[in-house]
């Protein structure tokens, strides 16, 4: 493989491309999913396949195939060099790439148990249990349990002496639970957006989901009769999970740098975090610290090497509630006279490396869960997240939960369903007065953030304590 | 080898093994030519192909898939799919394959989209940009062309094969003063894709478009552009118009069958074998397509089946199954929403105060039950005043039940346009609509 790898190299560079860069990669999946006391899914799925990604004439092209032979390599090679110099004719500037040290190594996700080695049966029945436990009640219409496990092989190779190995491993699993009485839905799930990690099958472990399946359940099922979220302006404390989707979508990705530049602007749009803020603007409050770090352990964006063969990285984006930095590729730092931070990503062997989040991190605080509810008066306390809207500036946000309670006099109170709320980025992030500590910062993410054309789907990570925000509008009225 | 062979293939290599087997092949080759700030930003092509298995031993399906198509590969992935099968527990609905059928011949793939090369997307590219430079605005977009082999085979004798083409053009052109527009196209046919056309469409919006003010939130009459409607009609067909969510009870069809549930003028249906769409001729499953009636007349008609819920009902598969395996359940792929009499200038011309919408974004459900979504205007709305276009207007949240707007239209266009779902898989064929009362919540 590694010959085939260095033959296409060759051939660009013979051909004259001025760059170029080979990834190999081999995927591999399973899926268990058991519903309503029935095994579903059950599935396993292998993909392979190369792409080269080449600069000639000065722009970029690349081809990419699923089978990795000597006649192959040749034609997807010159179907790269063939597309980019038809991408040349429209250039303004030459591609300008950041430089990166030569590396020659590998990364492998650390794992206790391989979690492919896990025998079906266990993780069956695993799942089997923890279903049935969901659905205790009659109003419990729809009950789910899933295991996920996926394995990224690549082999990186470019054009400056670069080789790269790595082995990433994913792993986790999750519970849902629908109830449905009258005609009205409410769904509670489990561990949220906390379901995955870069770890072995100990992972799967840590989430007792049998420990909580009759708590979700339950939970559902009492939503059906909790009280309708109010409509009034107030504090609000968002729980890790659903705070980490609130920091995906108006951080994460307001600071990818391509965003900002104008060149996702015909899909999923710009960024409101313009060039000329950078290192200025008011992001947050004071307490606002968030890092992309695609170095701590467990994290969706956890990897050695980004896809242009770029050490991970710990990048501060926000300092003290002032953004200070985007997450970059070679070939947009330089725009910014920097090198690039290490988040050009891509969704397996047949995509280009885009700018994505790695884990974009808000970092632990000082207070304890705890004594934060004791400190507000009055409030709500939303958990979970369910459903999300944007604008395509990442400007103003529609966020719902699942569950959230009533806080009153420094307690937690009623449980409250629909919770829901609205705000602008830059006025959400300064509002918070409070980020919870250690003991309660979690690695949750997601396995399934989209970005560009052909669509990219990829798994990314935000590490999260619950934080407190102020003057929120809460219950959107219909 | 050919596709139809190589299925026959692994259908053999576990025939004395199972009591059913069914073989999926996907091969696709597809390219992309990505623009924005008037150049060429990347361009990509792509190459694979893959097999997907379903067995069935006695009442435990398994699935495996895999893109590596020599036979040790081959074998290998039934061995998995056997393994997989045997440890499964069994199924209270157990799924039986289906059989063998006939299919309509419908034109599906075009050559020339199939054969479109980079230079050819980039000439169509370099006409959109000298446009938008012309015009002092910026051009950002994709265009892509697409071929795909779609053939499944199954142990019950089922044969199916058919190729299909997709060529797709969408841009966004901004300008000065937050200024944007958008128009797309797609079909099967490259031919028929006129970037001229799209640019003019996009950029005579974007220049209109400059310096939008601030709205109040509140309820308004709204012209919804195709680009919109088709947004409302495919979250629509996501909240439960597939059979698995009417039997889950997660539909808000339940217990509505046969009642009304919008205006009298809206009829929605799926049609696949229909080449205002995008046709193909069976499912995923190998099932003939069949146009269903879901909304007729503002009455709730019916829902969209694959095999498996529609054994559990003892109806036959209406030709909506996905790929295995599949969770969502069946989904109308190919929507269409029936034209009415009036025209988009007779929409504006009857409108006192009202807000003109091109095309939402990131739109999503927030309660199935009620129909409720929430998503942003994008890409140039207008204020329009006593029969006019007044203003532009900087993008507005809405939050409104789908079907309460389907129950507030007053005027519907003569013309439709095909447009792709932007959330869900699927296309659908709609016209625009005027809704009398509008939920918008907030303004940028």
């Amino acid at each position: 493989m590694h010959n085939l790898v260095c033959k296409a190299l060759a051939l660009a560079r013979v051909k004259g491309a001025t760059f170029a860069e080979v990834r190999v990669v081999n995927r591999r999946s399973e899926i268990l999913k058991v519903k309503n006391g029935v095994p579903e899914v059950n599935t396993s799925n292998n993909s392979y396949g190369w792409g080269i990604r080449v600069i000639a004439d000065g722009a970029w092209g690349f081809a990419s195939s699923s089978r990795l032979e000597k006649q192959e390599i040749e034609r997807i090679t010159d179907r790269a060099l063939q597309i980019a110099r038809a991408s040349a004719t429209t250039k303004k500037e030459d591609v300008v790439l950041s430089p990166i040290e030569k590396i020659v190594g590998n990364y492998r996700t650390p794992v206790e148990k391989d979690p492919f080695d896990i025998p079906l049966e266990t993780r069956m029945n695993l799942l089997l249990q923890a279903e049935k436990l969901l659905r205790q009640e009659k109003e419990i219409r729809i009950s789910e349990a899933f295991i996920s496990l996926f394995k990224e092989k690549k082999f990186f190779a470019n054009t400056e002496g670069s080789r790269i190995e790595q082995e990433i491993t994913t792993c986790g699993g999750g519970l849902i639970a629908t109830a449905i009485k009258d005609g009205e839905i409410q769904v509670r799930s489990y561990p949220n957006q906390r379901d995955c990690s870069t770890a072995g099958y100990e992972f799967i472990e840590s989430l007792d989901l049998v420990g909580n399946a009759e708590r979700i359940g339950s939970e559902a099922v009492m939503l059906l009769s909790a009280l309708q979220c109010p409509s009034k302006v107030t504090t609000l404390i968002i729980n890790s999970s659903q705070l980490a989707l609130q920091l995906h979508e108006s951080c994460g990705h307001a600071v990818e740098l391509d965003r900002a530049l104008g060149t996702e602007a015909g899909y999923f749009g710009t960024s409101f975090l313009t060039p000329e803020k950078l290192g200025s603007f008011r992001y947050g409050s004071e307490m606002v610290n968030i890092v992309a770090d695609a170095t701590i352990p467990g994290g969706l964006g956890t990897f050695g090497f980004d896809d242009e063969g770029v050490r991970a990285q710990r990048t501060q984006i926000v300092k003290d509630g002032i953004f200070v930095d985007y997450l970059t590729s070679r070939d947009t730092a330089t725009r910014l006279n920097q090198e690039s931070n290490g988040a050009a990503r891509a969704d397996g062997w047949s995509k280009i490396p885009l700018i994505r989040m790695t884990n974009i991190n808000l970092e632990p605080g000082s207070w304890k869960f705890e004594d934060l509810i004791a400190d507000t008066n009055e409030g709500i306390y939303v958990e979970d997240s369910r459903s999300w809207s944007i604008d395509s500036k990442r400007f103003k946000f529609q966020f719902g939960s699942e569950i959230a309670w009533e806080i009153k006099g420094g307690k937690l109170g009623q449980m409250i369903k629909n919770p829901s709320y609205v705000g602008v980025t830059p006025l959400f992030w300064r509002s918070c007065d409070a980020v919870c500590d250690e003991s309660s910062w979690q690695m949750c993410g997601t396995m399934g953030c989209g970005k560009g054309e052909p669509m990219q789907i990829i798994q990314v990570g935000h590490g999260v304590a619950p934080a407190r925000f102020r003057k929120i509008e809460v219950g959107v009225t219909t | 080898m050919r596709v139809e062979d190589l299925l026959l293939r692994v259908l053999n290599y576990s025939k004395s093994k199972v009591d059913q087997t069914e073989v999926l092949y996907i091969g696709q080759k597809s390219a992309l030519t990505r623009f924005a700030n008037n150049f060429i930003h990347q361009n990509v092509s792509e190459k694979d192909a893959t097999i997907s298995l379903r067995v069935i031993i006695g009442k435990k399906i398994g699935s495996a898939s895999t893109n590596r198509l020599d036979e040790r590969s081959l074998k290998q992935t039934v061995d998995k799919a056997l393994e997989i099968a045997k440890t499964q527990k069994e199924t209270l609905h157990p799924k039986s394959l289906p059989t063998q059928a006939k299919y309509a011949n419908l034109n599906t793939f075009i050559e020339l989209t199939a054969k479109c090369t980079p230079q050819e997307r980039a000439e169509a590219v370099s006409e959109i940009i000298a446009l938008a430079q012309k015009n002092k605005v910026m051009a950002s977009g994709a265009f892509s062309t697409n071929a795909m082999d779609l053939a499944i085979a199954n142990s019950l004798g089922l044969q199916a094969h058919q190729m299909l083409t997709e060529a797709k053009l969408n841009l966004v052109v901004t300008g000065e003063g937050e200024a944007s527009g958008y128009a797309s196209h797609l079909s099967r046919d490259v031919a028929v894709i006129d970037p001229r056309a799209l640019a003019e469409e996009a950029i005579k919006k974007c220049l209109q478009a400059k310096d939008p003010i601030s709205l109040k939130a509140g309820d308004y009459a709204v012209i919804l552009e195709p680009y919109a409607v088709g947004d409302l009609v495919v979250l629509l067909g996501s909240m439960g118009l597939g059979a698995l969510a009417l039997q889950e009870g997660r539909s808000f069809m339940c217990g509505k069958l046969g009642q009304n549930i919008a205006g009298e003028n809206i009829t929605i249906w799926d049609d696949g074998l229909d080449p205002l769409g995008m046709p193909m001729s069976f499912d995923f499953e190998g099932v003939p397509k069949r146009k269903v009636v879901l909304i007729e007349n503002g009455i709730a008609k019916g829902v969209v089946y694959d095999s498996y819920t529609a054994s559990k009902e003892g109806k036959s598969s209406t030709g909506h199954g996905l790929p295995a395996p599949n969770t969502s359940g069946p989904f109308p792929l190919h929507l269409f929403m029936k034209a009415g009499d009036s025209s988009i200038e007779e929409m504006i011309a009857s409108t006192e105060r009202g807000i003109y919408v091109t095309r939402f974004h990131y739109t999503n459900p927030v309660d199935v039950a009620s129909t409720t979504i929430t998503g942003m205007t994008r890409d140039a709305s207008f204020l329009i005043e006593n029969g006019r276009i007044k203003q532009p207007l900087k993008d507005l949240r809405v939050n409104q039940s789908v079907l309460k707007a389907l129950s507030r239209v007053s005027l519907v266009s003569k013309e439709t346009r095909l447009v792709e779902a932007s959330r869900f898989p699927g296309w659908v064929r709609v016209p625009a609509i005027k809704v009398d009362k509008f939920t918008f919540t907030g303004t940028t």
